[in-house]
């Protein structure tokens, strides 16, 4: 029971990562039609928006301390941050501790203004090219995106912890009655869990219920129509853009501290989004964050002993798995609409 | 014109090629004007550094470049001449090797055997080299040695730890001066039962792929024979990114010890993960939780920042070391890139300089003289103290280094800490030890 | 000629001309020359380049025509790759079997993906084919090659090993694949002067095949087959309403491209007898997708010119290190000579993934036909001047095929 307990916990962990991507890519694909390859490379940015604050919090001046010695047998450079000579030790400290989630507010404006510049700069003179293209060009995009990241950060991962209040586990297991040890749980796989939530809430109910998102709706259930009826809709679509911009950067920004930031953190997510999506069904939000969640439940479920000596392998193959039995008993996914990319 | 036509066995088989007959224009049997592959006729001879330059391990490849690109200056005179100074055989003068200058050419692996096949294939057929050094993974390795031994140049391994790379998959025409698995799992074993006690019951989570399962076995094997138990073995797939699923059941196991023979950013990730689960706090059995990471290197050690304090590990060399090699080769290699050579980097720059030393002592470039002047060669001054390259398997015998993730480092590179210099009396195998078992090392191929 | 018009005879006779040349026509450059560096004219990457070429045009006969993205096709190219190193371990390292078998067992697994993938279309058929590719990808690197039961021999690649059986392997046979006896590896090496070519055995099988599929795919889009795969693409509804129904054709046409990258699956095994799981991954899937888009999908030619823009720059540019930099500068100033260096190196080495995925936003940006469309429009520019007539340029370019 406290296995499953457990796996559960896993799996919404991992789905909220996958939901959170799906989500945006749901968000372009619906309102601009744009099969977009270079979502991503978006979630990487953002998590590299942690990795630059940071390093900018950490930005330091080097004093030369005779007494100690580096590795070739010269007097040794301290490196003291800026912050911690302005603030103070301490207060210093305690922002480099805190970068992560104060990189939330970094990372909101600067991915909002990297999907719109995408979209306008780029995107937008393909929305009525052939969806080939449209892959060919946001892969290509990717790839340049990566390798720039690449070029200042280099290959290797970067750790970006998590603040130290919020690091470590706690015993989730003795609140609900197990034993002790029973259900130990991270405390910051929470934290992302609880951000996921509260950041797909956030999306939802601004489409629900704000004018802005009615007419977003209106203009994915038809476009021609909002258009004709004298409504910018292609204005809100591009704000729509950053919007899904901003969505995969900060679901990247929160997952640095899980899994630490590397440049091709992107492209590991890239295929698996996709797969997501159209489990849930193209076209469709609550599908994209349904599907998001059962794959990562599933995946968590799959990588048990138990799972993997009745089926080896299991673990390997599960997502895919699941998504041919889906697509095969389901034409369209779990909640896909009927006529959208089917041709 | 020049003949290149390869077999496997070309020596013993080209005249029997020539024999058939069958539609095979003269042309291509005619006698060659080339002893052998890639024959330097010019002023200068070309080496080929194969590494990974893009994908996950692009920092261990430019490392290994680095470090190679270093052994070249030092061949030929440059620089302040490295470990030429403290190198045992005293046959490289600094005038190149044989008096030819050397040069190179780089390849990119992408850390995938076709591609790495691919570029070692326009070395050897485009370039001319007679030589390839380099690479991060046991895979590569064991494509790029078999292509080698195909084409008739020698293969210097880079970073390869799984054991078939000196064992099933042996080759004549290759070497490998890298550890392997069993040797960590020797090393680290006393080393493992003289910290944690002798009785403790081991979690393997083990990469799904054929350096993780060498690695497993060899780390059961000799943690087993000193007493320990093991749990569970565990295989993840390569392309995980997040092991919270498998690491979350380890704590109710029944477990006290958690093994990750994973390597890269699988190795950075899980042990990650398994801090995060505040494994390290736990106490399970009345023991304190330990985690062991058998394969260590600078470069994971850096990824994997504060979360490697403490857990032990092993490695081929380090640049703390204090033997006179080591202090060459890190002056050298620090002055001229302002940081510390990491482990694969010294494996590549001293597989440089001994295949020169061999090609000088055997006074050819031809591959069959530089097999047998590498068999059953001993050496020092080069970092790793006395070495034997084997003759029955082409692997180094050396001692292996037991790190430890240091508690307080005082700079970026310090990051790793000594424990114990294992001798290599206590690594070495019988060359037919059954990890080792059925490979054949045939008999070296000159490409003639 | 070949029951072909003169368009397509004459295109037909332009590549068989320049792959027959390709020796001459890769290596531009002297041997000894800075330039050399751009030479691409050594065996490895001919054969490449025609393999490739072949996995191309047969996933063009699938996208091309019908307009289904498959992004699973490695997975073909792979099973092509193992079939043939089995039958060299097995019988001998005779070609012809392994090519043979290769092409057979691709298809037949074409036929099984192909039968459940097409129940769907548009991205859920693209997202199937995917997931099958991936399946077989991750078993193929581990699990299908455990001790007990080793299919695949996982990371390492499968490849032959001296205790095989190779029951028909004649005592005098050479060790290596080779065809009757003549080896895929023997290369006649003609220098004239600074210059050196290399005639391969390999390349010359590769490109005779390659000669006989792009025949065949010449014949294929010309044909009522071809036509109907065309009319599953602009309107597959209306095709049903006719009573028509698409999905024989479709699946026929999927099955055809499973062989031709099996066909190159083989070839490349016979060339390099060894077989990696990597070869299954959705990478190299996405790879022949970006070749066709690039060369222009849907013509004949263009797969075949984007899986050589491709692997041009991954053999090539990734071989350019900072060393060969300076040694093109050197005769600048220093201080130039570095900032030149400087400025060129993120593009090169290592960093030839940056220029590759600028070339595909700059090539999808300004050529919406692909490779085939640059090579018209200048084509066009010459004719238009050569002629001095302002025929007017017809508003969209239409694909050569």
């Amino acid at each position: 029971m406290d296995a499953i307990l457990l796996q559960i916990l896993n799996g919404l962990d991992k789905g909220s990562a996958y939901a959170l991507i799906a989500l945006g890519l749901t968000l372009i694909f619906g309102t601009l039609g744009v099969v977009n390859f270079a979502h991503g490379a978006l979630f990487m940015i953002g998590a590299f928006c942690a990795v630059t604050l940071q390093k900018l919090f950490s930005l330091s001046f080097q004093t030369i301390d005779e007494t100690q010695t580096d590795f070739l047998g010269n007097p040794l450079k301290v490196e003291t941050p800026y912050v911690e000579a302005w603030f103070g030790p301490e207060v210093g400290a305690s922002i480099i501790d805190w970068s992560v989630p104060l990189a939330i507010l970094f990372a909101i404006p600067i991915m909002l203004l990297v999907g719109y510049v995408m979209e306008r700069g780029l995107i937008k003179h393909f929305y009525k090219r052939p969806h080939a293209d449209q892959i060919l060009v946001t892969f290509g995009l990717a790839i340049v995106l990566q390798e720039v990241v690449k070029y200042f950060f280099g290959a290797n991962p970067i750790q970006t912890p998590p603040p130290e209040a919020l690091n470590g586990s706690i015993d989730l297991g003795t609140m609900i009655g197990f034993d002790p040890n029973a259900i130990i749980y991270p405390i910051w796989r929470l934290v992302y869990f609880g951000f996921a939530v509260a950041i797909i809430g956030a999306v939802f109910s601004f489409l629900q219920f704000t004018t802005f998102g009615m007419v977003v709706r209106a203009g994915m259930a038809d476009r021609e129509t909002v258009g004709l009826l004298g409504i910018n809709i292609d204005r809100r679509f591009t704000i729509m853009f950053g919007i899904a911009a901003a969505v995969a950067g900060l679901a990247g920004v929160m997952y640095g501290p899980l899994n630490p930031p590397n440049y091709h953190m992107g492209m590991d997510f890239l295929v698996l989004s996709f797969v997501v999506v159209v489990v849930g069904g193209m076209g469709s939000l609550p599908g994209a964050v349904l599907a998001g969640f059962l794959l990562g439940v599933l995946e968590s479920f799959a990588s048990t002993t138990w799972a993997t000596t009745t089926i080896p392998g299991i673990n390997q193959i599960i997502i895919y798995l699941v998504a041919i039995i889906v697509l095969l008993l389901r034409p369209r996914g779990l909640m896909g609409r009927k006529g959208v990319m089917e041709d | 014109m020049t003949n290149k036509s390869v077999t496997r066995r070309g020596v013993l088989k080209s005249g029997a090629v020539a024999g058939t007959g069958l539609a095979l224009p003269t042309i291509f049997t005619a006698s060659s004007a080339a002893a052998y592959t890639n024959e330097p006729t010019g002023s200068s001879v070309t080496l080929g550094f194969n590494v990974p330059q893009t994908g996950p391990y692009a920092e261990e490849g430019n490392d290994e470049l680095l470090a190679q690109q270093l052994a070249v200056e030092h061949l030929n005179g440059e620089g302040d001449g490295g470990c030429l100074n403290t190198f045992t055989s005293k046959a490289l003068k600094g005038n190149g090797i044989l008096g030819k200058k050397v040069e190179f050419v780089t390849g990119d692996t992408q850390t995938k055997s076709d591609a790495a096949r691919a570029s070692a294939k326009s070395m050897i057929e485009k370039d001319g080299a007679v030589m390839i050094n380099g690479g991060s993974s046991s895979g590569v390795a064991v494509a790029v040695q078999g292509l080698c031994q195909e084409a008739g140049v020698i293969f210097m391994a880079g970073l390869t730890h799984a054991n078939d790379t000196t064992g099933k998959d042996k080759k004549a025409n290759g070497f490998r001066h890298f550890f392997n698995a069993y040797m960590s799992g020797a090393a680290l074993a006393p080393v493992l039962a003289a910290e944690m006690g002798k009785e403790r019951r081991a979690y393997h989570l083990t990469a799904d792929y054929n350096w993780g399962w060498t690695q497993e076995e060899s780390i059961v094997a000799s943690t087993e024979a000193l007493g320990w138990e093991t749990v569970n073995t565990v295989k993840t797939p390569l392309a995980s990114t997040d092991f919270s699923s498998y690491i979350a059941p380890v704590l109710n196991s029944g477990a006290d010890v958690l093994v990750l023979n994973h390597y890269g950013g699988n190795m950075v990730n899980s042990l990650t993960n398994a801090i995060q689960f505040g494994l390290l706090d736990k106490v399970a059995n009345g023991k304190d939780f330990k985690i062991v990471v058998p394969l260590y290197s600078e470069l994971m050690a850096a990824g994997a920042g504060e979360n490697i304090k403490g857990v032990l590990g092993s490695m081929n060399w380090n640049w703390q070391l204090q033997d006179e090699g080591t202090k060459a080769f890190v002056k050298s290699f620090g002055e001229k890139y302002g940081k510390p050579p990491s482990n694969s980097a010294q494996t590549c720059y001293a597989q440089v300089l001994l295949y020169a030393d061999a090609v000088e002592r055997a006074g050819t470039f031809n591959p069959c003289g530089v097999v047998e002047a590498l068999e059953g060669f001993e050496f020092d001054g080069l970092g790793n103290g006395k070495t034997l390259y084997r003759a029955e398997d082409h692997q180094c015998f050396k001692d292996v280094l037991v790190v430890r993730g240091n508690e307080n480092p005082t700079n970026a590179y310090d990051t790793l800490e000594i424990v114990e210099v294992t001798p290599v009396e206590q690594v070495t195998y019988a060359p037919d030890h059954p990890m080792f078992a059925g490979g054949d090392l045939g008999s070296c191929n000159s490409g003639a | 000629m070949f029951g072909l018009n003169k368009k397509d005879t004459g295109l037909l006779i332009i590549v068989g001309i320049l792959t027959l040349l390709a020796p001459f026509i890769l290596n531009p450059f002297p041997a000894d020359s800075a330039m050399a560096q751009f030479n691409a004219g050594y065996p490895d990457l001919m054969q490449r380049f025609v393999i490739f070429g072949i996995f191309a045009i047969g996933f063009n006969i699938l996208f091309g025509l019908t307009g289904y993205l498959s992004f699973g096709h490695a997975a073909f190219l792979g099973v092509g790759s193992y079939s043939a190193v089995w039958m060299f371990k097995l019988l001998s390292y005779n070609v012809i079997p392994a090519i043979a078998l290769s092409v057979v067992i691709a298809g037949l697994f074409s036929l099984l993906i192909g039968y459940v993938s097409l129940r769907r279309s548009g991205i859920y058929f693209s997202i199937l084919t995917l997931a099958f590719a991936q399946m077989s990808f991750a078993l193929a690197y581990s699990v299908l090659s455990n001790p007990k039961f080793n299919l695949t021999n996982g990371e390492t690649g499968l490849q032959v090993y001296a205790d095989d059986p190779q029951i028909l392997q004649g005592a005098n046979a050479p060790d290596l694949p080779h065809l009757f006896g003549l080896p895929m590896r023997a290369t006649y090496t003609l220098d004239i002067g600074a210059w050196s070519f290399d005639f391969n055995a390999g390349y010359y099988l590769c490109a005779v095949v390659m000669m006989v599929v792009f025949y065949l795919a010449i014949r294929i889009f010309r044909s009522p087959f071809g036509m109907m795969l065309r009319a599953v693409k602009s309107n597959q509804q209306r095709m049903n309403y006719t009573g028509l129904n698409s999905k024989p054709y479709t699946l026929a046409a999927f099955v055809i491209s499973g062989m031709y990258a099996g066909l190159a699956g083989g070839l490349m095994a016979a060339m390099d007898p060894l077989a990696g799981a990597e070869r299954m991954q959705w990478t190299a899937s996405g790879e022949v997708v970006l070749m066709t888009i690039l060369g222009g999908t849907g013509t004949l030619i263009g797969p075949v010119l984007g899986a050589g823009f491709i692997k041009y720059f991954e053999n090539i540019f990734s071989k350019i290190n900072d060393n060969v930099l300076h040694s093109w500068f050197a005769i600048l100033p220093d201080g130039l000579e570095d900032a030149v260096v400087f400025i060129i190196h993120p593009f090169i080495g290592k960093g030839w993934h940056l220029t590759l995925g600028i070339l595909f936003m700059l090539v999808v940006i300004y050529l919406p036909g692909g490779l085939v469309e640059g090579g018209q429009r200048v084509s066009n520019w010459f004719k238009r001047r050569k002629s001095g007539a302002d025929d007017a340029p017809s508003g969209k370019t239409e694909p050569a095929e």
